[in-house]
């Protein structure tokens, strides 16, 4: 694989990041929580995908039209039944709240499918690629971007066109407010989290198909998440796709360099945006 | 006539601090109460009570003859009280016109919409395209009051609308009363100017470090009267 191959891959891997970035931004951006269960939750719709393969015989694709609803449904309930009664003027409960989360979830399942690398397998469409001169692009990949691009695209029409979308921004912005024009955070709080976890859905069955995952992938997956939201930027969906790009050709770029420091680059280049421009790419700095 | 609103025996509380001690009010429909104080009398904490920001530790609140006991705010906005809370707090990230149609989440048939709005409040119609944080003080007053009356209240809760405007502002803001109480809304200001105060009101209320210490109608009571009972000696 020559260089221009490793960023082209790269900046389709960024596709994927994104979708895991922007449910972490969104639940932080309307609610000020940092939901350490993201990648955990990815997992779950990852191995819940799994066995509607395996058990049911749907194709990958098919799973999405379960897992998503599914994963959006426990969002709500998740944000209404446990989040909302840990939230305070200290995030310190909720964080913690989301930290049990992601130990009930990776022990539930490892007792359920065991410690073993699983992979939701695409048939043909594993291995099928496109040439473009003397690139060689993999579909799925491309697929994946693609989606990534439309999510996005969608999440930021719902926030600036609909009703519920500007009560959500409204919120953000300032929550007694909000409920002074009329507004339920409460409900305002549980649409968000169950975006974040549709989104979140999609991107663990996505990530699923392409590398293998086990019961403890979730906190990489969050860290991979947590990296692309502080290079793009908090808040901003559009930023969330630059920073999952410059991520995944950093990834690549480094494997292509030595494959044995492929997450090492991703992590420096992340540090190097910290120390750099802490508000990230696309951000707007936080006046004092 | 009937009260649209009742408060009866109502206290609050910060902590241990009583802020409001057994108030009793009563607005009539379509009338304007000017409920005037010095700083920290708890005009705001009374008016954070009637919008559902906070629980009275005491006594009722009734609206239409039904309790508010439970009711939490946005759905009292639903029933038609609404709020234009001190500080305007409008939306700061959000344009002039989505602050307008976030004040109608709850759908409320009524008079005003976007059109009416921009009418009344031309100092608002001039800005629909800005980003509400980046008005000034007197057009951002304009907004919050515009969010507030994009609910249709019945009943309009004004808190501290003059304060840290400049004189000509607070003339233009004020402008839009008259419309607002032609559509038949009944108002409750809360103010510290209070000559400001009894100009718009009917009936005047003055609150003294939680303590209801002067009622009457706005036109009979003199000002030596209000002066006692704003400051107390």
């Amino acid at each position: 694989m020559d260089l221009t191959n490793a960023v082209l891959q790269g900046v389709l891997l960024g596709g994927l990041y994104a979708i895991f970035a922007t449910g972490l931004s969104l639940v932080f951006g309307v609610m000020r929580i940092v939901n350490l269960a993201h990648g955990d939750f990815a997992t779950l719709a990852a191995f819940v995908a799994l066995v509607l393969v395996t058990g049911v015989g749907l194709p990958v694709w098919a799973t999405l039209l379960v897992v998503v609803p599914v994963l959006a449904l426990l969002g709500y309930a998740v944000q209404r039944l446990l989040l909302q009664r840990a939230l305070s003027p200290s995030p310190l409960p909720v964080l913690l709240v989301t930290f049990a989360l992601s130990i009930v979830i990776q022990n539930g399942l490892l007792e359920v499918f065991s410690s073993d690398q699983n992979r939701l397998r695409l048939g043909r469409l594993d291995t099928a690629s496109l040439h473009v001169g003397a690139f060689a692009l993999g579909v799925y990949p491309l697929l994946v971007f693609v989606v990534a691009v439309l999510i996005l695209a969608g999440l930021a029409l719902f926030l600036s066109r609909t009703r519920t979308g500007r009560a959500m921004r409204a919120t953000s912005d300032d929550r007694e407010a909000a409920q002074l024009a009329g507004v339920d955070h409460r409900h305002v709080y549980g649409v968000a989290t169950a975006l974040a976890f549709a989104t979140v859905a999609v991107a663990g069955v996505l990530s699923g198909a392409q590398t293998s995952f086990t019961p403890s992938s979730g906190p990489s997956l969050l860290i991979f998440a947590f990296e692309v939201v502080i290079i793009g930027g908090l808040g901003n969906l559009w930023g969330s796709l630059a920073g999952g790009i410059v991520l995944g050709v950093a990834q690549n770029v480094g494997a292509w360099v030595d494959p044995a420091q492929q997450v090492l680059a991703g992590h420096l280049v992340f540090l190097l945006v910290l120390a750099l421009r802490p508000q990230g790419l696309f951000g707007r700095a936080v006046p004092a | 006539m009937t009260a649209l609103l009742e408060v009866r025996d109502v206290e609050a509380r910060y902590g241990d601090a009583l802020a409001l001690s057994r108030i009793s009010l009563e607005v009539a429909e379509q009338q304007t109460l000017a409920v005037i104080g010095a700083n920290g009398a708890g005009k705001s904490t009374l008016l954070r009570c009637l919008a559902g920001l906070m629980p009275v530790s005491a006594g009722q609140i009734r609206f239409r003859g039904e309790s508010l006991d439970r009711v939490p705010a946005h759905r009292r906005v639903a029933a038609g009280i609404s709020l234009v809370p001190e500080g305007r707090r409008l939306f700061a990230s959000l344009t002039v016109t989505d602050n307008l149609l976030v004040g109608a989440h709850q759908r409320r048939p009524g008079p005003w919409d976007l059109d009416a709005v921009f009418e009344a409040l031309p100092l608002v119609a001039q800005r629909r395209d800005r980003y509400a944080g980046a008005l000034s003080g007197g057009e951002q007053q304009a907004v919050a009051i515009g969010r507030a009356l994009m609910a249709n209240p019945e009943l309009l809760l004004l808190d501290e609308v003059s304060l840290g405007l400049a004189p000509v502002v607070i003339k233009q803001v004020y402008e839009v009363l008259p419309a607002i109480k032609a559509a038949g809304t009944t108002v409750l200001v809360v103010e510290q100017d209070v000559r400001q105060a009894l100009a718009v009101a009917d009936e005047v209320h003055c609150l003294l470090e939680g303590r209801t210490t002067l009622t009457g109608p706005a036109g009979s009571v003199s000002q030596e009267e209000v002066a006692r009972a704003y400051f107390g000696v």
